[in-house]
Order: structure tokens, then sequence, then C-alpha cells
């Protein structure tokens, strides 16, 4: 062939000025030029300074440990929830309470934030999530935003990934484990004897409908494929839960492969009311603490189906009517009609003698309404409650938008007509979420997609790229990309709620405040020894800790009770402690409790670390460790409240300064000079 | 209307000694009161009452921080605050701890104590008016309740006077003495501070006017058995 070589020139030149071009975009300062639509979209999304969001977003941390808090449609960060991970920002993880609540963990792995439900609607109470790495899940009050439980590890529940799913009242969080392990854990099994010896398990966790406080109430064993995603049942489907799982091919090792040989892998439909029944009728075993119950030996509470191929999101409809599945492997949902799905169970309409290990196995095609070709790599799906359902591709880096049943004759026949929309989104989108789609009425309006890869789309931040998370307005026909913003490590699947849905409460009251340890008046704050403990009560006010002398030693445990005294909103203190690794954050009307046993000598300045007043850099104190054995300093057991002004008497202040050389002449277990009394007008005026 | 003599009233002073400028005023103080002063007299009555429901002056305070202001409400027996469970009291301690201004603190205020019992002493007078039905029952109450406004509002002046006066030189911000507004606005630092009165005054300046207006109705009536 020969080569046309004024082309080939004029070819590279222009892809040499395209690559230039390239990097002056990149390295050049930005040149936001809006085009096109932009300015309108713009105005969508934008909430002025002083004004409110609509919603609320919460989007699960991923890694982090924690919920990230966002509003819609200004997609602004409000604020970060800690939850499995310590976070120094809101002394999470530095307190006594918090600190029992995350036990001996440093992280969780947040995948799926739950709103509790009253009759298929968000009632505005709890948020609650799994931990994937530690199989446990938490509550987060939303009446302050803080994480108020941590149950977990569950027994007999290995990966909490198809978690945490809210029933139609919030009577449970369903879970369903990712990993299956020999049962019950700590067991050890040969891995080669996966199929025999390793086990699954689907968790009712219960929740008290009062106070929200959850307790494992029951769990289904099941062979050990890998539970993947779930979504609870309302209306007709009301008491049953799906969920999908990949690897029915039960294999041990090399999954990628290994567990994607079979064109299907299972469903399982859990009949979760008639577990309940199950358990108190006395059909389960114990195990490691747990009411279990085998399927097998229960009829009616698990059944299987087949459904295309390693699927992934298993989402029920604001109707309760239809359950879709993501086929991730095959570009397919499999939309499951569940009025049919009743009818084969009533009728035993299973696969002839295609029990799975004892469960039953429903027909394909019994139970399916249909498939449809949505694109490559469909993993979830959120609906709008006007017959519309939204399909995250992750492969295709697209939100595909199409029409549930009931289908025409026609579109049944080619159901690549019932596909209505797709938008691009950038780029390999895991889960998306439609405001309120879990519920019997969904708000619609609005879809995030949260985005996998970000791939440079933002300034540049290094080798440690953030998530991608697009808005998208869904109320037209077609599908309009509005905002775009990116997020810390890593948002799997959200939660829409109506702004006007909760009245989170800005200050704890006084009169709330129960803490045994909690004192509202400087006259009742100082410290007390017993034995090797020191115990000190704290107040926090503008600018002020009272008392601002600690005095302990080497080897004492100290506890300290801090209660801020304010009344008053945002007016937050922190309590950080230098070289202890300590850093409480009390909120208005709050006390905190650390504990640290000390084991250095030396005076140890604390501060006000949230910051709250023109004061703030002068609300500090000392924490003075002296050496063992030292002896009582006269005014350790008093130390009375030092308020109104400090007199300054415990520094030697006005006197000549002493040469920095001379300074260790003073040892460390020499007691300091006695205080006058606490009287404003006692003190000496310069 | 010729109103029912009252048992009991005085009557036959020597009025006849007297210049006749003087004799003109007791005879107008011992006029008899009509129905319709004697309504007024019980609407005053009813007013006070009702005042006590009410705050009698506003203190507020706004600050880019505080866009919804701090507000100090003083009514005839407490001191309220604004927010939550009257927390603007405690914030606007919490503020001027900072320039030393002594604590705002209700057991501190005898005027609480002081105008509760006056408050019923005008309600017994209007009530004793209505009664004895002289035009100087409606005298004195007015003469009385007249006094007590004007001391009440002087003695305000004074409390922020002293609270304004009386700062801690101790204390971390240092300003110079002042007197918070008793009535209008002012900038003070970062803070816009208005001080208007509440409906409980004006429910007191009625009363007043009904003890105008009690007298009005029976200036043409006949003195008492003079």
């Amino acid at each position: 062939m020969k080569t046309d070589t004024p082309k080939l020139i004029a070819a590279v030149l222009l892809g040499l000025l395209a690559f230039l071009q390239d990097a002056c975009n990149k390295n050049g300062s930005s040149n936001n030029k809006m085009t096109g639509d932009d300015a309108k979209n713009a105005q969508a999304s934008y909430v002025p300074p002083g004004q409110k969001d609509e919603y609320y977003l919460f989007y699960s941390g991923g890694h982090s440990g924690q919920v990230f808090v966002a509003g819609i449609p200004s997609m602004r960060h409000i604020a970060t929830i800690p939850v499995f991970s310590p976070y120094s920002g809101t002394g999470y993880g530095y307190d006594i309470e918090t600190k029992k609540m995350l036990g001996d963990y440093t992280w969780g792995d947040v995948h799926h934030p739950a709103l509790s439900q009253t009759n298929s609607e968000y009632d505005g109470r709890w948020l609650f999530v799994n931990d994937n790495a530690n199989n446990r899940v938490a509550r987060i009050d939303l009446r302050d935003f803080k994480t108020k439980q941590i149950l977990g590890p569950i027994p007999n529940s290995m990966g909490n990934h198809g978690s945490s799913f809210v029933t139609e009242n919030t009577e449970y969080i369903l879970v369903a484990t990712r990993f299956s392990v020999p049962l019950p854990k700590g067991r050890v099994a040969d891995p080669n004897d996966y199929a025999t010896q390793f086990n699954g398990m689907v968790s009712g966790i219960k929740v008290d409908p009062a106070t929200g406080q959850m307790s494992v109430g029951w769990q289904i064993l099941t062979p050990p494929f890998d539970w993947d995603l779930g979504s609870t049942g309302k209306g007709p489907s009301s008491g049953w839960a799906f969920w999908t799982s990949y690897n029915s091919e039960m294999a041990h090792n090399v999954l990628e492969t290994n567990a994607s040989q079979k064109d299907r892998d299972y469903a399982a439909i859990v009949n979760w009311r008639a577990a309940e029944k199950a358990v108190a009728e006395g059909k389960a075993t114990m195990m490691d603490g747990v009411p279990v119950i085998d399927p097998a030996k229960v009829p009616g509470v698990l059944y299987f189906v087949d459904i295309a191929k390693s699927p992934h999101g298993m989402d029920v409809d604001p109707s309760g009517k239809w359950v879709v599945a993501g086929g991730k492997l095959q570009p397919t949902t499999t939309v499951i009609n569940f009025e049919k799905l009743q009818k084969a169970i009533a009728n035993k309409d299973f696969v002839h003698g295609g029990d799975v290990r004892g469960i039953p196995l429903l027909e394909h095609h019994d139970v399916v309404e249909g498939e449809v070709p949505v694109g490559l790599g469909p993993l979830h799906t959120q609906y709008d409650g006007l017959g519309n359902a939204y399909t995250s591709l992750f492969i295709d880096s697209q939100v595909a938008k199409w029409k549930l049943p009931p289908w025409t004759d026609e579109e049944k026949k080619d159901l690549t007509k019932v596909v209505l929309d797709k938008i691009p989104v950038h780029y390999s989108i895991g889960h998306l979420v439609v405001a309120g789609s879990d519920t019997a009425h969904p708000y619609g309006k609005w879809l995030v997609a949260m985005n996998k890869l970000s791939k440079g789309r933002h300034l540049s931040v290094g080798p440690s790229q953030p998530e991608d998370s697009q808005l998208i307005d869904i109320t037209g026909a077609k599908m309009k990309m509005i905002y775009e913003t990116f997020t810390e490590p890593e948002p799997h699947f959200a939660q829409i709620l109506k702004a006007d849905k909760i009245q989170p409460i800005e200050v704890y009251p006084k009169d709330e405040n129960k803490d045994p340890n909690a004192i509202w008046e400087a006259a009742q704050a100082g410290q007390t020894r017993n034995g090797d403990g020191v115990d000190a009560k704290v107040t926090a006010i503008r600018s002020r800790f009272v008392p601002d002398r600690i005095d302990a030693r080497v080897g004492d445990t100290l506890t300290v009770h801090v209660t801020n005294i304010e009344q008053s909103a945002d007016m937050i203190h922190g309590f950080g402690l230098v070289e202890h690794n300590i850093n409480l954050v009390i909120d208005p009307g709050e006390t905190r409790t650390f504990q640290v046993k000390l084991t250095k000598p030396g005076v140890y300045p604390f501060y006000c670390t949230n910051f709250c007043s023109a004061l703030h850099q002068e609300m500090q104190g000392y924490l003075v460790v002296k050496n063992e054995g030292a002896a009582e300093p006269a005014s350790e057991s008093v130390n009375p409240a030092s308020i109104p002004p400090a007199p300054k008497t415990d520094a030697v202040q006005g006197e000549p300064a002493v040469p920095a050389t001379s300074l260790p002449a003073v040892p460390n277990n020499t007691p300091p000079p006695p205080r006058p009394p606490a009287a404003a007008s006692t003190s000496p005026t310069p | 209307m010729q109103p029912a003599r009252v048992p009991g009233a005085r009557a036959g002073f020597p009025a006849n000694n007297m210049p006749t400028f003087l004799h003109r005023e007791f005879r107008f103080l011992h006029k008899s009161l009509n129905l319709w002063s004697r309504l007024c007299l019980l609407a005053a009555a009813i007013t006070v009452v009702i005042s006590v429901l009410f705050p009698l002056w506003k203190l507020h305070l706004v600050a880019p921080q505080y866009s919804n202001g701090l507000v100090m409400q003083i009514y005839a027996y407490k001191i309220h605050g604004g927010g939550l469970n009257g927390n603007d009291i405690n914030e606007i301690n919490n503020l001027n701890h900072y320039i030393g201004m002594k604590k705002i603190d209700q057991a501190d205020f005898t005027e609480m104590q002081i105008m509760p019992f006056m408050f019923g002493v005008f309600i017994l007078l209007a009530l004793r008016g209505i009664v004895m039905g002289e035009m100087k029952n409606v005298v004195d109450l007015f003469v009385l309740a007249a006094y007590f406004g004007a001391f009440s509002i002087g003695a305000f002046y004074y409390r922020l006077y002293w609270y304004g006066h009386n700062l801690d030189p101790h204390a971390p911000v240092h300003i110079q003495p002042f007197t918070p507004l008793i009535f209008g606005t002012q900038k003070i630092a970062n803070f816009t501070q208005s001080s208007y009165p509440e409906l409980g005054t004006y429910l007191l300046w009625v009363f007043m006017a009904l003890l105008i207006l009690a007298i009005w109705f029976s200036r043409k009536e006949e003195a008492q058995a003079v």
C-alpha cells in the first residue's frame, strides 16, 4: 500500500495541534466557558448564599467508614457523620462512649444507607448503615445526626454487603452475607470443602420501634453463594425481601472466572414474616446465640429463582409489584412479576426435581415478566413513581431510563422499545439514587449518579483521585445533566430525604442531659481523687474552662467530664489535650468524657479546638502531671472555680524574667504556691 | 344619668371660706361619677390585669451572627429571654461578660416584686372608685399611676445606666461606660440595639387614657352634696 505523505504529515500536525491544545486546557487556568444549556442548568442547581437546599442527600462514605450529608440541588457537602471510623473533627472515637461503640475497629466499609420507614414512607427518624468489612450495622439518629448504636460483628454473618435494607415499618434491618465461611465463626475448614463446609446467612436485625435499638432477631442459613444486593417488599410484596447472588458455582478461588461460569445465578426470595413466625414457633436452632432457621427444613421461608448473570442490584419498585435485577454480566435487567411469583409458589410450580439443597427453585419463565436490554453492565435500578425505571450501566457509563410493565404486546415482542432514554455519566457508574425511590411514593425529580471513576475531570490532586457524583434532572422526557461534584472515597448507595421531613435539634436542651457527670455551674466544677483515679468535672463556655488547671500524678487514670454549658446554636467547644491523643468536641448542652492513663510527667496544655469566640485562643488550661510519689499539692483536692476573672497568681506575672538556663532549678514535684481566695476584688490590679 | 348616691360618702365641707379657684377644684373633686365613668374604671381595672400577661418592654440585639436577634422582654413580674428555653438571656449575659457587665439576674430586680403589687393597688383603687363614685377617687388613682409610671421609667433608666457603668475593670474587653438606650435604636459594636415598649406598656397607657375618660365623662356631673 502506498503512503500518502502529505496527508500523513497533515494528520501528524493536526494530531500535534490537538495535543497542544489539550495540554493547554489541562495546564492553563480554567476557561469555564458556558455553552448551550449550561447557564440554565446552573440555575437549576444554584442555591444562593443564605438559602437552603430542598433535599438531604445521605451518601455512604464507603471504606472511610463515614456518611456524607449534602444538599440537593446544590450538591454542597454539609456534614460528615462518622460512623465506623474515628473522626477528630467531631471528636468521634475519642470519648469513652464513642470509643466503646467503635470497639477495637478503626474503620468500616459503609455501603448502603437506609432511612427508616413507616408504611413504606420515610419517617425521618433514623438512618441505618452497614459495615461490609466487620459485619456491623449502625443507627444514626436524624434528630442530632449522630451515630447512636453500632451492632456487631453480627454472629454467623461474614461480609455484610447485602444490607441494610429496612422493612416497610422498620421492623427489621435485613442483612445478607457477601462472604461464606465455616459457621459458627471461628470454626476452621478447608476452603477446598467450600460447598459442604461453608455457608452464607440472611439475618433479620430487629429494631425496637420506640428507641431504634437494634438486636439480632433471627437468621436463615443459606448455601455458600455470595449474596449481593437486595431490597424489601411493599404493597403486594409486603413481608418479602429479595437478594441477588453471584457464585452459584460455589467457587472458593479465582472468583473472577470461577464464579462467572454459569449463565444464571440465583436470586433469593425470602418471606421474612414466615421466618419470624417459624422462629416464634421454635423451628430454629441456636447457633452462637442466634436462632437459625434451616430453610430446607422449614418450608415457606426461602425460594430461589435463577436470573442472568452474576446479577447485582435487586430493587423493588414503588408499587411493590416489580422486582428488577441488574444483570451485570448480561446487558439486561430481569423484571420479576411478584404476582406471578406468588402464584408459582402457591401452585408449587417449582423446577422439576430442581430444588437447590432442599430449597425450592422457581421456574424462571413462570415469574419473569421480561428481560429489558438496557445496555452493558446494568447494576442498580431506581424509580420515579411515574412508571419509569432508571438503571445504572457500569460498563457503558450511562444511565438508562426505561418503562416498567405493563407493556403492550408490541413492546413485549421487542423490549428495546421500552428503553426511553440514555445519558452518559463520568465514569463507570455504580449506584444511582432517585429521590425516595425505595418508598411507595418517590419524590422523583432528581437522580444522583455515583460514579466510581472521575479520571481527572477535577483539578488534579495526584493519583489518589476522588469519586464523581452527578446530578441529573429527571423531570422531563429526556434526562438532563445538571451538576457534577467530587467526593471523598467512596459513596456507594445513597438516600434522598425531603428537608422538611425532619427538624433536627440545634442544641441539646439542658433538661435532657442525663449524664450523671454533667455540671452546669462553674461552682460545681473541680477534681476529686480516688486512689489512682482523678476525676475532673469541667465546664466549657465562651471563653474558658473551669477549672483550667487539673493536677494529677504519673500512673493516674485521669477521667475528665466536660460539659458544654452553652445553650446557643453552633457554640461548640473542643477539648484537645496535647500529646495525649485526646480531642473531645462537645456540642451545646452535651457532656463528653475521656479517660487517659497518665504515663509521663510534665505540664500539658489543654485548649478549645473548635473555634468558639474572639477569645477562643485564650480558652485553655493546664494538666499538671507530677512524678509518682510526689507530695500532694495543697490545693489539689479543692480546686475552686476560678471565675470570675481568675486571679493570675499561679503565674509569675510581674516578676523579673528568669533566664532560661536557670529553669531546671524547679523540680517537677514542687507543690504550686497556694491560691488566694477566688474573688475578683482580690485580684491584683496591674 | 344620675348614679345612685353611694352610702357613706362624706359631704358638707365648709366651702364658703375658700378662694374661688380652690373652691372650684374642691367641687370638681367631689363630683359624682356617672355610669360611663364607672364603666371606664372597670375597663381600666381589666386593662391592668391583662397588661400583666404581656411584656412591658423589649430589648432587641441584632448582629450578623445573630440574624434573628437576641431578645429580652421585661414583664411586670419577670424577665423573659427569647430563643430556646429563654436562652437569649444567657447568651446576652455571656456576651456581656466580655465587657465585664454584671449578669442580668431576675433576682436583682426588686421592681419585679413591687410592680405586681402596685398593679394590684391600681386595680383595687379603680374598683374603689366604682363603689365610692367620686371624682377624687379617679384623680388619686391617676396621680398615683402617673407617679409610679414615671418612677418606673426612671428606675429602669437607672438600671440601664448602672449596668453600663459598673463594668468589671478586669474584663477582657475594655469599653467606655455607656447607657443602653431605653427608647430607640443604636449601634453598640457589632450589635444594633433597639429598645421599645411592648403591648403591656401600651395597655398601661390605655389604662391611663381610660382614667382620663372617666374624668371626662363626669366633668359636668353634680358634686356630691357639697
